[in-house]
């Protein structure tokens, strides 16, 4: 037997808590589940540091906000989509305060806001640099107060059940005892978050191994915009760890190991003293990170044992303002790279961050396959296009994890019952593979999972990195498809039931090599530069052929399928982006 | 500096093991390297079967809660060199039932949690939705520090009287239900009042302090326990002279 409730909500990030509130605010009669493979407050939402962006001030406006995320997209998101998102964002951060979220405020009592990367107003909330902390840790005791939300917590998905074309449920394991069981639904939202461990260099957490775009994927449904992931320019060597973009928001300045601020020899402005909106250090993601590697073919980036880096400087800001309104990276600095930004020099260098790509959603995160929403880092609705804006992710995952939950409660109750004897048998078939794998990967002579996890992110690094062209992008593709079937025969030490964390670790891998696959075949297919994909052998950006969404999916042999879908733009026809003129 | 260090691990594996066991070993010594780096070194390179929870790797999600030499620390936090030349000893936290290795059960708290209502309760001074509360610094400055929890129990791990009364709420719960209770948009005080007041509330807590000692948050839940004991003290003696009306 299995368990049955209306919804179930794959993830207890941001997207997947807002999204179970809606759900339970729509209609309290449903019964809704988070499955979550840890605690929902230990989901990475809780690592995001900088803010959360909304029109605040009476001298902003939708529009305003709108045009930044258009043009920091590089024209590949959909503009009704965003003007929905502005509108709406500054809804859900003011009930988030209602809901307790502890925002930075002025003297005065009102929500302060702060710069941040390619806006042109001042307009990210912010709790100091613990934003998400905040943002997830208010989501999850508001959820707590909202008796009717089962929680499945530290329950592994491994599989969606597809039955008649229609989205029936998931297959999960339960960490603390290896119990597999098959949870039937109505409709199901993934909200499992990014993807940043196919990279070997990242700010995202252990989880973020893309478990729902593969899962997703396997299933049927489309994949969109998978070529474009973001680097951050501002991650700690060795650890990977992320600085946030508020601390150059606050003024903090990009040095090469000259001493120069090398951003004005690459069209981002002049530098001045105090920060200037959407200009060199508050420019977009990608330029930033892209003229680091200029910088560093230039000879210009300092070397360290952990690679080439720049210097972030804060020094000029003073220890008020830095514990003020920076105080986790004060602490993150002193303890992982054991520095004081008060009075040293922050190395950094770009960091895989971010993934604009995912799960192809409509505006009210339906999939084209009936029954599957989603919504946050997980899907692509798109408002990201070929580039997020810092600050956009925290408001996208609340509205548009709310607009999937009031969606899904209006298709529950119209969606005819279904007969359910079908779907458990397959979750039974589910329940005997993962039962062969734990005794069939228990064998001396087959390669550790690590080292294949190991190879596919330096793969992923070498050919899908900043910069790719045809032939890095063909030999990651080449390579990736040996080491999925090296994968087939790789072995596990642990052949136990109980909290068996390495086979986890096996499932999140399968998914990663799939995930990594769809990354790469759609950066092959797109021959143009836009955004965070940059061809070296097709530099320039080609609206005519490739103003348009890529969109992979599976074909039953198991080989992908490449196509391409209009972008839809309302307001805003495709422009140069301008930064600091 | 050597260039290796010994991590001895408390091993239990509930379907083979009838009681814990120490397995030892060896991984490289490097500056960088938290002892979670450690441990990873072992899972990845050396034996597959340790286990244990980890997520962020930056002190802020709260899984990698462990004893390290006899302490409670988040191993992510927590850097191998500081043990040179070693042996570290890594144990699961203290007070908890052990699931398997490092991992404990932590279903306790999870389940008393929500009895302190750890959520925002309006009252009738609620803005409109589309204004927000006026809150100054000054106001948040009086609950900020207990919003900073993130529930990583080492706390909980080093309380003595958790350990010899399962059934206190314990020091994290009661800093989130303070929390609330001094954010000034908040009116939940008094739904709060019977659990926190109660023989399993504040008043179970002897004021060891060693809470405090053991958060890397500088929550300060004993500070948090020790100021709603006033109050409850306080409430009480109004209980108790005042008619009712008055109170
Ligand atoms: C260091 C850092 C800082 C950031 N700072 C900012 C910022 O300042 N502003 C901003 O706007 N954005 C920021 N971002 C981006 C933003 O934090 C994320 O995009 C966002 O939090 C993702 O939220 P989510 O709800 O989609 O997913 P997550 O919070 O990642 O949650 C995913 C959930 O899915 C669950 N899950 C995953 N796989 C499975 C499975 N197989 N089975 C069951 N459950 C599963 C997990 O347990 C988890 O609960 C930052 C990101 C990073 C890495
Ligand atoms: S109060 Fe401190 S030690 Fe206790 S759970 Fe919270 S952060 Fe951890
Ligand atoms: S791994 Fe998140 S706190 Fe240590």
């Amino acid at each position: 037997m299995g368990a049955w409730h209306n919804v179930v909500i794959i993830g207890g990030g941001g997207a997947g808590l807002r999204a179970a509130i809606a759900v339970a605010e729509a209609n309290p009669k449903l019964t809704v589940a988070i499955v979550s493979k840890v605690y929902p407050m230990r989901s990475h939402t809780v690592s995001a540091e900088g803010g959360a962006a909304a029109v605040a001030g009476d001298d902003d406006s939708m529009d305003e906000h709108a045009y930044d995320t258009v043009s920091g997209s590089d024209w590949l998101c959909d503009q009704d989509a965003v003007e929905a998102f502005v509108v709406e964002a500054r809804k859900e951060m003011l009930r988030l305060e209602h809901w307790g979220c502890p925002w930075s405020r002025e003297q005065d009592g009102r929500i302060a806001v702060r710069a941040f990367g390619g806006m042109k107003k001042k307009r990210t909330w912010f709790a100091a640099d613990k934003t998400g902390f905040h943002l997830l840790h208010t989501l999850f005791q508001t959820a707590l107060s909202y008796t009717d939300i089962v929680r499945y917590d530290e329950w592994f998905v491994t599989k969606l059940l597809v039955h008649d074309g229609r989205v029936r449920g998931v297959v999960a394991v339960e960490l603390a005892t290896g119990r597999v069981e098959t949870i039937v639904a109505d409709a199901v939202i993934v909200c499992t978050g990014g993807c940043g461990r196919v990279f070997p260099f990242t700010t995202n957490a252990n989880i973020k191994t893309g478990d729902g775009m593969a899962v997703a994927y396997q299933a049927g449904a489309p994949l969109k915009d998978m070529e474009f992931v973001q680097y951050h320019p501002t991650g700690l060597p060795f650890t990977g760890i992320l600085i946030t973009e508020a601390a150059r928001a606050e003024g903090g300045r990009l040095l090469n190991k000259d001493g120069y601020r090398y951003l004005q020899d690459y069209d981002l402005g002049q530098p001045t003293d105090a920060p200037v909106l959407r200009s060199m250090e508050l420019g977009p993601r990608d330029r930033l990170s892209q003229a680091f590697v200029h910088e560093m073919a230039k000879g210009r980036t300092a070397e360290t044992e952990a690679g080439h880096v720049v210097h972030l400087d804060l020094r000029h800001l003073g220890e008020k303002l830095i514990d003020e309104r920076l105080p986790f990276v004060r602490e993150l600095c002193a303890s992982y790279q054991n520095i004081d930004p008060v009075h040293e020099l922050v190395p950094v260098r770009p960091v895989i961050h971010y993934m604009m790509g995912g799960i192809h959603t409509d505006i009210n995160g339906a999939t084209p396959m009936t029954g599957l929403y989603a919504a946050g880092e997980v899907a692509c609705v798109s408002i990201n296009g070929a580039n997020r804006l810092g600050s956009n992710s925290l408001p996208e995952l609340l509205v548009f994890g709310a607009r999937a939950g009031r969606a899904v409660a209006e298709f529950v109750a119209t969606v005819p019952g279904a007969a359910t004897a079908p779907v458990l048998a397959q979750g039974r078939d589910e329940e005997h593979r993962l039962e062969r794998e734990l005794s069939e990967r228990q064998r001396s002579d087959g390669e550790r999972i690590a080292d294949i996890r190991t190879e596919m992110q330096e793969t992923m690094e070498a050919g899908a990195g900043i910069y790719r062209d045809e032939a890095s992008l063909t030999k990651a593709l080449d390579k990736l498809s040996e080491l999925k079937t090296r994968f087939a025969h790789a072995s596990m030490d642990d052949a136990s039931r109980t909290f068996n964390t390495e086979l986890i670790a096996m499932l999140e891998l399968s998914g990663m090599l799939d995930v990594a696959s769809c990354i790469v075949a759609s950066g092959l297919r797109r021959e143009e530069s836009r955004g965070a994909h940059q061809r070296t052998d097709f530099p320039d950006r080609n609206d005519e052929k490739y103003l348009a969404h890529s969109v992979i999916s599976r074909k039953p042999d198991g080989e992908w399928r490449v196509e391409y879908l209009p972008v839809t733009i309302t307001r805003w026809p495709p422009g140069e982006r301008v930064y600091g003129r | 500096m050597p260039e290796t260090i010994t991590i001895e691990v408390w091993r239990y594996r509930p379907e083979q093991d009838s009681e814990p066991a120490w397995d030892s070993y060896e991984v490289p010594l490097r500056k960088e390297w938290a002892v979670l780096d450690g441990l990873n070194h072992i899972k990845d390179q050396l034996d597959g079967t340790l286990s244990y929870r980890w997520s962020c790797r930056m002190g802020i999600c709260g899984s990698c809660g462990m004893t390290v030499n006899g302490e409670p620390k988040l191993s992510c936090s927590t850097f191998l060199t500081d043990y040179a030349p070693g042996p570290v000893r890594v144990e699961p936290m203290r007070n908890f039932p052990v699931i398997r290795d490092l991992v404990v059960e932590m279903g306790d708290f999870m389940a008393k949690l929500p009895t302190v209502k750890p959520w925002l309760v309006s009252g009738d001074d609620e803005p409109d939705e589309d204004a927000e509360y006026l809150q100054t610094p000054v106001e948040m400055d009086d609950y900020k520090r207990y919003s900073m929890c993130i529930n990583c129990m080492l706390c909980y791990s080093a309380c003595p009287v958790y350990a010899l009364d399962p059934e206190f709420i314990g020091p994290a719960a009661i800093a989130l239900a303070q929390r609330y209770n001094l954010d000034s948009r908040d009116a939940g005080a008094e739904d709060r009042r019977d659990v926190l007041a109660s023989a399993e509330g504040v008043w179970a807590c002897t004021f060891v302090g060693e809470c405090s000692v053991a958060c890397p948050k500088d929550v300060d839940p004993a500070g948090a326990i020790q100021r709603y004991k006033l109050t409850a003290a306080t409430k009480a003696v109004k209980d108790l002279l005042l008619p009712r009306g008055a109170r």
